[in-house]
């Protein structure tokens, strides 16, 4: 098993996801954000960070590097993407998801540890969780505030593609429906903006990410 | 030539920074102030085209990269 990790000027999670995919016994290939080609990965991770400077919008200009060119390729043929926080912006403002993460109503950043609940268990990286499973993981995160219209809202809630949500008064951002994370149609691409590698190592604190890295190399 | 390009947040997005930004006229003495909305402004410099042909490719970059149109909108001078 091979898992492809993206690192864009101004990437700083991407060690950490190197990490997590190690600690699950898969190798790792790093991509880097001028490579036309995710060669031979079976899954990609795209990290979070702060890509290009978060200049103009947080994602805007990664979603336009050559990697995701090929991202996208490998996303259209069933190829498993995981965004996470600048991953999830960079995979909106890409096409592959959609809605937009807005900046935090409250306009602070918010770096604390949420309980973050599993809506939907039939995607890429939350296939051994339960439904309903409560699981703590840090936020670190400007923009996390997502939004989409009600035709996308509506969208999102009929095909099942809420994937993620904070739990009940544990909304950081003033995301809209308590969002956290959400997936593609084909339920093969998902983003979200809690941070699932920072809990796989009890040294940091916690292991409630590692079945979703178990998930996505299944 | 000038492409004048501003993007601005759309109708009932919520725009937290204007919203602070308001408080702090407010603050100030600037009790009059009802609303303010907080966008963007971006120059593009072009060779001289034909100002449709400059308009329809402005408007392509808007539309591709300098505006998010699931909340922004934007208006462009030439």
């Amino acid at each position: 098993m091979k898992v492809g990790v993206i690192t864009f000027p101004a990437s700083n999670c991407d060690q950490d996801c190197v990490s997590a995919v190690k600690r699950m016994g898969a190798s790792v290939v790093s991509l880097w954000h001028r490579d036309a080609s995710v060669q031979d990965v079976d899954a990609v991770i795209i990290p979070g960070g702060f890509s290009y400077g978060d200049y103009l919008r947080c994602g805007a200009m990664a979603a336009h590097s050559p990697i995701m060119a090929a991202v996208k390729q490998f996303a259209a043929k069933g190829g498993r993407v995981l965004g996470i926080c600048n991953g999830f912006q960079i995979l909106t403002e890409s096409g592959l998801l959609p809605g937009v993460l807005m900046r935090n109503a409250h306009l602070k950043f918010v770096c604390r540890t949420v309980a973050v609940k599993i809506v939907n268990t039939q995607t890429a990286v939350t296939s051994r969780y339960k439904s309903g499973q409560i699981l703590q993981m840090p936020v670190a995160h400007m923009e996390g505030n997502y939004f989409a219209d009600a035709t996308t809202l509506a969208t999102l809630k009929k095909n099942n593609q809420i994937v993620f949500q904070y739990a009940d008064g544990q909304n950081p951002n003033g995301a809209i429906d308590n969002i956290a994370g959400i997936c593609n149609e084909a339920r093969n691409v998902v983003g979200l903006m809690p941070h699932p590698e920072r809990v796989c190592d009890p040294l940091l604190g916690g292991t409630d990410g590692v079945e979703l890295f178990k998930a996505l190399l299944q | 030539m000038l492409a004048k390009v501003y993007v601005t947040l759309k109708q009932g997005v919520l725009d937290p920074q204007g919203k602070a930004v308001g408080h702090a006229l407010g603050t100030l003495g600037f009790k009059e102030v009802e609303d303010v909305r907080i966008g963007k402004y971006i120059e593009v410099t072009l060779p001289d085209l034909p100002k449709d042909k400059a308009e329809a490719r402005v408007k392509e970059m808007c539309e591709g990269l300098l505006a998010n149109t699931v909340i922004e909108s934007y208006r462009i001078e030439l």
